[in-house]
């Protein structure tokens, strides 16, 4: 008698149970994925401006202190600002189009770890 | 000069960054002096100490609210190195965990009323940064030998290229710990210093004061969240740049 009932109570649970899986492991990965990449338009601003002044700064005191040491000045300091400023832009592109910081981005098929290829992976559907 | 002391003592919204020698101490040449920054730091690592250990005492299987927190945090950055570097981040757990605990502990005591927050201070959080780069770059130049400088020259890319590529690379490559280190820095610095500021108005302002304080409470909700917040984009980094180095791609 009480067969049916309880059945249809353990499928509906079954279910439910099953929904609550999908949804709890999706969000959670794409969330960990893209950790870096969500996040509000003033922080995404911030960390460009950062990206940028960093580079141009480490590629100006290469050139001071190659100016210094060899003592040309100025003439590698404004060689590396500008080569500064182009790594500030790469760090930059590759910010945003979801490659992560990794410099010398390679392609998928030579990354080692599945971890890494679903990073790639994810990274281009970022770009497309 | 000293006029300008005792005004930046009182009413400066920088006031509070300043750094005091409480105990003063030389050994040779250098300067170990305990400052105000230094007993906040130990505080930090006692307080860690004290939450992770008490909190585990009784280890029990079904946790209390205490234990619950000590877990969370310690699967939140166990699931963070494995969805960042994989399985063979695992030996690096230890240190990626006293990192983000540092960091966390340290911008949480900071917004308790008279403290210090030393994460406010570039040399404090370019030093770790500086650990974290130095470490992640041995750890790939002996992981991978004289392969690790191909990081430098991604496949594919004409020969004529690399004078103009390898540079860039380089120096992309050494911005990191600057732009690592400058994130957590200005985001604590500027938020301790908007807080200031708008406590100033409050006085300033008599009955319309209130306007200033609501955003105070605000601001203070905001400042928690992103004391969390740094604290897990320093972790985070820490971990892309280990999978960087261990699987350099």
């Amino acid at each position: 008698m009480s067969d049916d009932p309880d059945k249809d109570i353990l499928d509906e649970l079954g279910n439910r149970l099953e929904g609550a899986r999908n949804d709890h492991i999706d969000p959670s990965k794409v969330k960990n994925n893209h950790g870096l990449q969500n996040g509000n338009a003033l922080g995404l601003a911030f960390r460009v401006g950062v990206e940028l002044i960093s580079a141009v700064a480490v590629g100006t005191a290469i050139g001071w202190g190659l100016d210094y040491w060899l003592d040309t000045r100025p003439w590698f300091m404004l060689v590396f600002i500008i080569v500064g400023g182009a790594a500030g832009i790469i760090n930059v592109y590759r910010m945003a189009s979801g490659f992560g910081y990794a410099a010398g981005y390679q392609k998928e098929n030579s990354s080692t770890s599945s971890v890494s290829g679903i990073r790639v992976d994810e990274g281009k559907e970022d770009i497309g | 000069m000293r006029g300008k002391k005792t005004l930046a003592e009182g009413h400066s919204p920088l006031a509070q960054f300043e750094i005091k020698t409480l105990i003063p101490l030389q050994v040779g040449d250098i300067n170990v002096s305990i400052t105000n920054s230094s007993v906040f730091m130990i505080a930090t690592v006692l307080a860690i100490s004290l939450f992770l250990v008490m909190g585990m005492r009784r280890s029990a299987l079904v946790p209390g609210r205490w234990q619950s927190m000590v877990e969370l945090s310690y699967i939140f950055i166990a699931n963070l190195i494995k969805d960042t570097v994989g399985s063979e981040g695992r030996p690096y757990f230890p240190f990626i965990f006293t990192v983000f605990m540092f960091v966390l502990f340290g911008n949480l005591f900071g917004m308790l009323p008279y403290t210090f927050t030393f994460t406010s201070h570039i040399v404090v959080t370019f030093t770790m940064a500086l650990f974290v780069f130095l470490g992640v770059t041995l750890i790939a130049i002996a992981k991978h030998k004289i392969r690790f400088f191909t990081f430098f020259m991604p496949p594919g890319v004409p020969m004529y290229m690399a004078p103009i590529l390898i540079p860039i690379e380089i120096i992309s490559y050494l911005s990191r710990p600057i732009s690592l280190s400058v994130r957590l820095f200005a985001n604590m610095l500027a938020g301790h210093t908007l807080m200031k500021v708008f406590a100033g108005f409050i006085f300033a302002l008599g009955v319309f004061g209130i306007a200033p304080w609501a955003f105070i409470v605000a601001l203070t909700g905001l400042e928690i969240v992103i004391a969390f917040l740094q604290a897990y984009v320093f972790t985070i980094l820490t971990c892309l740049y280990l999978n960087d180095a261990l699987h350099l791609h």
